[in-house]
């Protein structure tokens, strides 16, 4: 039994200095076969174990992470959540995510920070103005919430931004005050305490070499570094390396990967109240409870399986920062690092069956994964259980691109280092 | 990241814009006389093969060629053959026209 937590056990473990604490979740060895295997103990491997079993009382489910739980994306973004997008298939998704971040705390038992303080998408001219006047309203049609501020109301939130910046000065921002952020790591944390607590096995250094399939090409199993797992079900969240695992499922995806660099800069007073973004500069901007600036901008725009990117998208993501916040020219860079993407055909992400029987794909999440976290879970543990969509993940197909139902919010075509 | 482009040698990477996979070839598809029944197999072999060119990727993670333009030197395209995990490159040779797309058959590809 997993410990629970509350104010009472906090005064309890205070006065015990603190020693007494239990870990939060088992660290379980291999068992030979489970009804579902989860590849990939990031964020949404271990939501949907959690909703498995929450939700679908599908408990006999092992997670399997190649490092430790947490060391993939789920440890490298920027921790942003919010549900401004415009297209049917994404707008009811992301706000389905967006209720769940708010009620995750309870849910889970556990403290993972969710702090809506709001996101600002800041726009320069009128034609820019029109288009997120559209995206608001597409919105608010939707249920979800958006306000178009002008250039007075953002000033009055922000005085410290540059409004007069000679190549966009700012003309206003679309605000949804429902988006924020949350604690990356205590996400991955806390879906583990709550799934191993339910019975899930979360396995660590596990790396999936292969799969193991009857002779009608089904799979039945998983060949790992620590040696083969039987399994009824299959289902891979391994996005940055979803080519690679459905490869030896000889499965070709619609996907790309790409390098998305982040930067922290060193600690300092409480300065920004929200998320901005500054999306005509390439950049954008939080700040953590610590006190860093979190930010970052564009991909790299090359293919990229490495951790790590290149100078000119440091410069550039920089070169942003300082158009609209010049006033932090003088924080020092604490650290950077980069994530692989699984940049999909459309910048839009794939819940659905594989073509290969018993698995099942959670993939192409681009530079959004971190915010649908909650939702991926749910919709991709129903789609297991049921071996149906989740209604509101149901344009999010493997063969929408042959179909020509592509949901593209950026409308860049199939060239993945543009979205 | 720099790139040896063969006529400016070792520049940035940043003075180059990239396109992806150099391995993709663009499938046939010159106008036949009579023109191809749609709902025929062979229009639906060709839909096939368009959909596998647009949207599906090998997305290697080792050494890969790839499709480079110099916009901030000479302006040519070049086929790099570069490693996608370490980012080590082998090798650069000029392809001029491949940014194109232009068919096979037409012989513009490099």
């Amino acid at each position: 039994m997993n410990p629970k937590y509350s104010v009472f056990a906090l005064v309890k473990n205070a006065l015990s200095g603190h020693k007494n604490w239990q870990r939060t979740w088992r660290d379980a060895k291999p068992k030979d076969h489970y009804d579902v295997v989860i590849i990939g103990g990031g964020g949404h491997g271990l939501a949907t174990a959690y909703f498995l079993a929450r939700e679908f009382g599908i408990t006999n489910v092992a997670v399997l992470e190649k490092g430790w739980i947490g060391s993939g994306n789920a440890g490298r973004n920027t921790t942003i959540i919010r549900s401004n997008y415009m297209l049917p298939g994404n707008t009811g998704f992301y706000e389905l995510s967006m209720k769940l971040w708010e009620r995750m705390e309870q849910d889970l038992n556990y403290n993972t920070m969710v702090s809506q303080r709001g996101i600002i998408n800041l726009f320069h001219s009128d034609p820019q103005r029109d288009a997120f006047a559209r995206r608001g309203n597409a919105m608010r049609i939707n249920g979800i919430d958006a306000e178009l501020l002008d250039a007075v109301q953002v000033r009055r939130m922000l005085p410290f931004l540059n409004y007069e910046n000679a190549r966009f000065p700012i003309a206003g921002g679309l605000v949804q005050r429902r988006g924020g952020t949350a604690r990356h790591d205590a996400v991955v944390w806390g879906y583990a305490h709550a799934a191993s607590d339910m019975g899930v096995d979360i396995i660590q250094n596990c790396e999936v070499t292969g799969f193991r399939r009857d002779k009608a090409g089904r799979v039945v199993g998983i060949e790992t570094s620590r040696g083969t797992i039987g399994a009824g079900k299959v289902g891979m969240a391994v996005a940055g390396n979803s080519s690679r695992v459905a490869a030896m499922a000889d499965l070709k995806l619609p996907i790309e990967s790409h390098v998305l660099q982040a930067f922290v800069s060193e600690a300092i007073k409480p300065l920004l109240p929200n998320v901005i973004t500054f999306g005509a500069g390439h950049f954008y901007v939080s700040q953590s409870d610590k006190g860093s600036l979190v930010f970052g901008g564009d991909i790299d725009g090359y293919n990229s399986y490495a951790q790590r990117g290149n100078m000119p998208v440091m410069e550039d993501v920089c070169e942003g920062g300082m158009a609209i916040l010049p006033m932090i020219g003088r924080i020092r860079l604490l650290r950077s690092w980069g994530g692989i993407m699984d940049m999909s055909m459309d910048g839009s992400p794939i819940i659905d069956k594989s073509p290969v029987d018993g698995l099942y794909i959670n993939a192409g999440w681009c530079y959004g994964g971190f915010k649908a976290t909650p939702a991926s879970g749910l919709v991709f543990a129903h789609l297991i259980a049921k071996d149906e969509p989740y209604h509101e993940a149901s344009r999010l197909r493997l063969d929408r691109f042959a179909r020509g139902a592509m949901i593209d919010e950026k409308g860049q075509g199939a060239q993945p280092n543009l979205h | 990241m720099r790139i040896n482009c063969p006529y400016c040698g070792e520049r940035d990477a940043s003075e180059f814009t990239y396109l992806g996979d150099a391995s993709l070839v663009r499938p046939d598809a010159t106008p036949k006389d009579p023109p191809l029944d749609p709902v025929s197999d062979e229009a639906q072999a060709l839909r096939e093969q368009f959909h596998d060119y647009v949207y599906l990727r090998d997305n290697v993670a080792g050494f890969m060629r790839e499709s480079w333009y110099h916009g901030g030197g000479c302006r040519t395209w070049l086929t790099v053959e570069r490693h996608t995990v370490t980012h080590e490159i082998k090798s650069v040779t000029a392809a001029p026209g491949v940014g194109a797309k232009a068919p096979k058959k037409s012989g513009r590809r490099g």
